[in-house]
């Protein structure tokens, strides 16, 4: 799935404007524990989390995750947002809490396990 | 690639705006010469693990890293609190860390465990009042 696609499934608000431009989502995590995403393994995977702090983006940077969506209306400072554009990692806000938005993804075809 | 490429950090101690950034570098390292992208993920996990449970539990430390043709092994040593029972310490689920760093997202009690099954080999050296070395290696090529 596309960004632009994952962001109007969840109403979200696209962030950030330098990633990726063939981002292809197949798979997602939904976490807040930092040390469950690190044991996540999947590729073209997104983070769904209600964490918002820079480890988020350096998890992810070292998880080659691409998408992150950060859920309950929840917006990351500038200065993480920055950090995100350096690594070329897609930041989104909704305003879904975080069982809905992972709810309204899986439904349009985004697996945990990435089928 | 014949050249040994080495690289040392210092770990700042419970600064967690900076955790990572040495995983991060060598992170980039890896990918510039041209490693495989799994192999850079497994070395960027591990790294980034021993680097967090520095600044978490050994008030900061130092990475020394070696790339050679073949592999690269990272060192992090801290001079903190040791640990006391490692067995206990490689199970998953056991951690003995604060409560602020839990709400950071971690001391999920899945460090050690997450290192080792992203390393080829690692081993730890510690002792209690003394410190620990994690000392990570992981091959370049596919393991088969």
């Amino acid at each position: 799935m596309k960004l632009a696609e994952i962001s109007r499934v969840i109403k979200g608000e696209i962030l950030t404007c330098r990633h990726a431009p063939d981002l292809d989502i197949q798979s997602a995590c939904s976490a807040d524990l930092m040390s469950d995403v690190m044991a996540f393994s999947k590729e073209n995977a997104m983070l769904l989390t209600g964490l918002i702090n820079p480890q988020v983006i350096r998890t992810c940077e070292m998880m080659d995750i691409k998408v992150i969506v950060f859920v309950r209306g929840k917006k990351p400072q500038q200065a993480m947002i920055e950090m995100a554009e350096e690594k070329g990692i897609a930041l989104i806000s909704t305003d879904y809490p975080m069982f809905a938005a992972s709810g309204k993804l899986y439904v349009n075809g985004i697996h945990g396990r990435g089928e | 690639m014949n050249n040994v490429i080495i690289r040392d950090f210092d770990i700042p101690a419970n600064d967690f705006t900076m955790a990572g950034e040495a995983s991060s570098n060598v992170r980039k390292i890896l990918t510039q010469l041209g490693v495989s992208p799994p192999i850079v993920k497994r070395a960027s996990i591990a790294m980034y693990e021993a680097e967090i449970n520095a600044v978490i539990h050994g008030n900061g430390g130092k990475a020394h890293v070696e790339i050679d043709s073949s592999k690269v092994t990272i060192r992090i040593s801290d001079e903190g609190p040791g640990i006391a029972d490692l067995e206990l310490a490689m199970q998953e689920g056991y951690s003995t860390a604060p409560d602020n760093i839990r709400e950071m997202g971690f001391g999920a009690g899945m460090g050690l465990p997450n290192i080792k099954k992203h390393s080829d080999i690692m081993e730890v050296d510690t002792a209690v009042g003394k410190g620990t070395v994690v000392l990570i290696t992981v091959y370049l090529s596919e393991r088969t």
